[in-house]
């Protein structure tokens, strides 16, 4: 480690001067054991720039997408099922530089959280970090048992996860630094589609 | 340290010329305060939620010392490196050899309010590095030459038309066009040339873990990601305070913080950072800053549970009607003035008399800082080390002595009663503050002593 | 039960109305009342101001008029929170943390402790009602709007027992006048920029009067609704409900 001595000074002067120790809250109460609920995760994705699609298989998550965005932009995955879709990009996985160019992203996610409409991903899902921020647009795919209610269920069923960097993603990227004026697309991408990929219940 | 010219009551009185300006700067800061409250009361368990944050934080004060080394233990494990810096200028001295040691002069940043309070911009362009400010509110402040207003929504201040003109002479937008889709898009475009070139990016960090050594991030524009996915060095900043001991307990901090500071229920990114990607490299700056000397201040320490919602500043009447320059500090606001003073008590004397003690800031406050409670007891520590002005501590001696005296204060009473009833314009003139903007109260024939002592028997 | 009256400061000079609003009121509710004459403040303005140190005179004097009785009823929720909080006598710790305990602001006392269910006042008016900040987050006499917790309102509740009386609703119905004790000749431009702003609320919603516990956001209010030439008045909400 760095700065040794810097290290010491602050660490003696943090035991010198903190307060008595308090214990430890019990947090575990807030977790509730239940299903989040699709209908509620798909009205709050569309508040925040991002749309919920039920789909039965990848074919229709494929078309969804064509649908969604025409045109010949370069659509990148990692994700197996849909390489036959996936452009043609130097598959260099350690520079994230060579996806400057995608259109859109789709990745795997682990669940989807009802609360706040994010979603749960980490590096093992991305191919590459920067995937889910350089791409234009993004869609996430996620089971349709992986819907929970709050964070708190979050952290636990995310708590065995192995990852290098984790992130949850809600929606679009957006600002409001001018004059409180939302905007989608800030610098990460300008729209969000989420799948819950199984039979499900109607919406 | 730096002497202020001017104090906030100063500063204040130039901002308040501006009747319509301040309109809109107190009606936009309420509208996000208004957002905060329709959000957190769809949570019932709210409160308990804000009990249970500030009991953490409560916890990790104190045992500060162990959980920062349990979490540079796990940092380092996960192949981060991890710095400690005494004061600002070790921190700034820190960056600045991370990165000509890669002979790298060019940096984007996303925002740490940290590296604001370090001088962290103005010291590396000293030394010849570029930084480019990645958050849209920051890059424009950055733009204007200025300091950001506020912690988390930067360039409140600015209206978009002023903002367009910045645009227009930096960024080549046209004159006169101050839409904030267009101008946003070009930000955008603006800044994705810079994620793409820098091969360094510093970020602020919002919580660290202590008990798996990663630590999160919190965006709504994914600057942070873009910048430190795509270069090869990602430096985080971070206050010593900003510790959490468990990861589930983000569960309880992210609930409340996005809540407090904007309304929404999360921030559009909440990125959990644990190891540096392949080939690339982490690294973590731990700063004390005054923050070791606060935990030792027993009626101020509570201020280190800050997570910087901003909460605080957007409640404030007074800081809504002032604007975040006049505090002149990193941290503006309630929580600013509970920080600042102990960073340097001469320079921010000014800062905990800028309040009228409502108590609205300390119940918003997401950790339940008792923010009103400690400005008042910066007053007294203030006051007793000699730095209140000369003037008002004779006018407050001699309240003593009034106050003090059933007889004298009977007589001063009655005074300033006969003043005002037969020499008003002794009172009613321009050297009495008061009467600038309002009258002067009606003097009554008789005070309610006196009219008790005609019409109850004396007892 | 003897219930010792403390005046603040301010309203024994200038609005000694609200005062005898309170004694009368208190009166006819068959309380016995005495007025300890040589009061004279609670020191709430030097401590405010950073010189609590200099308030030990005022301490004494308040124990030495009011520590005999049972309770202790001011028309002020600051200086009932200050005296609460900050009351404290070197030599004698024992009797001001016994005599703080007993101290009570007017609308509180009439709901906690003489639990008054009807009044046979009458106030003709639309009126708007200021939450005086101490009173409300300090002394809990209603809910603060950043909570999310169960609304209630002592004063409020008192208000609705007044006959034909109309109370406005408010944009913010609990944003601070600006008052502040020496804040408002300190601050002079944003105290007075608040005051005006919670003025244009009340006016905005019709009031022909604004209440409320504390004389002091009052007189503040006052002087710019006078300043403004306004037709509205302020009024202690003891004048209201003591109003037949």
């Amino acid at each position: 480690m760095e700065n040794t001595s810097s290290r010491e000074a602050i660490l003696a002067k943090v035991r010198r001067n903190k307060p008595g120790a308090t214990a430890m809250p019990d947090i575990d109460f807030l977790e509730k054991n239940v299903n989040g609920s699709l209908a509620k995760l798909s009205a709050m994705l569309d508040t925040i720039g991002g749309k919920l699609f039920q789909v039965n298989d990848w074919t229709e998550i494929v078309s969804t997408i064509r649908a969604q965005h025409p045109g010949d932009g370069t659509i990148y995955s990692p994700i197996p099922e849909v390489q036959h879709i996936t452009g043609q990009i130097n598959q260099d996985e350690f520079d994230g530089h060579n996806l400057a160019n995608v259109e859109v992203g789709i990745v795997k996610a682990h669940f989807a959280v009802t609360e706040n409409g994010a979603v749960w991903v980490t590096d093992d899902q991305l191919g590459n970090r920067a995937l889910p921020f350089i791409c234009q647009h993004l869609a996430a795919v996620i089971g349709e048992d992986d819907i929970l209610p709050t964070l708190h269920e979050a952290y636990t069923r995310s708590a065995g996860h192995q990852y290098q960097y984790g992130a949850f993603i809600a929606g679009a990227s957006k600002t409001a630094d001018i004059e409180q004026s939302l905007v989608l697309g800030a610098h990460g991408p300008r729209s969000m589609m989420v799948f819950v990929l199984g039979k499900g219940e109607a919406l | 340290m730096e002497k202020h010219d001017k104090d906030h009551a100063e500063l204040s009185e130039v901002f308040n010329k501006d009747e319509d300006r301040v309109n809109w700067h107190d009606e936009t800061l309420w509208w996000v305060r208004a957002k905060r409250d329709k959000a957190v009361n769809q949570l019932p368990e709210w409160e308990t939620l804000r009990d249970l944050a500030s009991q953490i934080k409560h916890n990790v004060l104190g045992s500060l010392d162990i959980y920062l080394e349990q979490f540079e233990k796990n940092a380092l494990a996960n192949g981060v490196h991890v710095h400690w810096a005494t004061d600002a200028e070790e921190h700034n001295k820190i960056v600045y050899q991370l990165l000509t040691e890669k002979s790298i002069n060019r940096m984007v940043k996303s925002k740490s309010m940290l590296t604001e309070e370090c001088g962290l911009n103005d010291y590396l362009a000293e030394h010849g590095i570029e930084v480019i400010d990645s958050d849209l509110g920051e890059r424009i402040v950055q733009l204007a030459k200025e300091h950001p207003s506020h912690i988390v929504l930067p360039c409140i201040h600015k209206k978009k038309e002023e903002i367009g003109e910045l645009f227009h002479e930096h960024l080549g937008t046209p004159a006169g066009v101050s839409d904030p889709q267009f101008l946003t898009e070009t930000a955008r475009q603006h800044l994705r040339e810079v994620f793409l070139t820098r091969r360094a990016a510093l970020t602020g960090v919002n919580f660290a873990i202590a008990e798996t050594g990663e630590f999160v991030v919190c965006t709504n524009e994914g600057n942070a990601d873009m910048g430190a996915h795509l270069a090869d060095i990602h430096i985080a900043s971070m206050g010593i305070e900003k510790l959490i001991p468990e990861r589930k307990h983000l569960g309880v901090f992210l609930r409340l913080l996005t809540r407090s500071a904007t309304g929404q229920p999360i921030t559009t990114y909440s990125s959990h950072f644990k190891s540096p990607a392949e080939g690339k490299e982490m690294h973590i700056i731990l700063v004390d800053n005054g923050r070791t000397t606060q935990l030792g201040r027993e009626d101020f320490r509570n201020s280190l549970k800050c997570i910087r919602c901003g909460a605080c500043m957007n409640t404030c009447p007074v800081y809504r009607r002032s604007g975040g320059h006049s505090y002149q500090n990193a941290i503006a606001g309630p929580i600013g003035s509970i920080l600042a003073p102990n960073l340097d008590m001469e320079a921010h004397a000014d800062l905990p008399f800028a309040s009228t003690l409502c108590g609205s800031c300390s119940n918003v406050c997401p950790v339940k800082i008792n923010i009103h409670e400690q400005l008042y007891k910066w007053r007294q520590v203030i006051v007793q080390s000699g730095k209140a002005p000369a003037g008002k501590k004779m006018t407050m001696k001699a309240m003593d002595i009034t106050l003090s005296s059933p007889g004298a204060y009977r007589f001063a009473g009655k005074a300033g009663r006969l003043a005002l009833k037969f020499i008003p314009f002794a009172v009613n003139n321009n050297l009495n503050p008061w009467y600038k903007h309002r009258e002067m109260p009606e003097p009554p024939a008789q005070s309610f002593r006196e009219w008790y002592r005609s019409n109850r028997n004396s007892k | 039960m003897t219930v010792g009256l403390f005046i603040p400061c301010y309203v024994d000079q200038f609005y000694p109305g609200a005062a005898i609003a309170t004694l009368q009121l208190l009166e006819k509710l068959g309380v016995n009342v005495v007025y300890p004459q040589n009061q004279t403040c609670c020191g709430q303005p030097m401590a405010n101001s950073g010189f609590e140190h200099l308030t030990s005179g005022c301490n004494r004097l308040f124990l030495e008029n009011f520590a005999d009785f049972d309770y202790i009823v001011a028309p002020s929720g600051s200086c009932v929170l200050h005296v609460r909080e900050h009351l404290h006598d070197e030599k004698i710790a024992g009797q001001a943390a016994g005599v703080s305990k007993k101290v009570y602001e007017l609308t509180s006392f009439l709901t906690d402790i003489l639990n008054v269910e009807s009044l046979p006042s009458r106030f003709p008016f639309k009126v708007g009602v200021h939450q005086s900040c101490h009173g409300q987050r300090g002394l809990h006499l209603s809910q603060m709007s950043e909570l999310v917790a169960p609304a209630f309102s002592k004063p409020g509740k008192l208000l609705n027992m007044v006959k034909d009386i109309e109370i406005i609703q408010l944009d913010r119905v609990d944003e601070c006048c600006g008052f502040g004790g020496t804040f408002c000749v300190a601050e002079e431009a944003v105290s007075a920029k608040m005051g005006k702003d919670r003025v244009a609320d009340h006016l905005r919603h019709g009031a022909q009067f604004i209440t409320g516990v504390d004389m002091s956001c009052l007189m503040h209010m006052e002087g710019i609704l006078r300043r403004q030439k306004s037709e509205t008045k302020v009024i202690h909400i003891a004048e209201i409900l003591n109003a037949e």
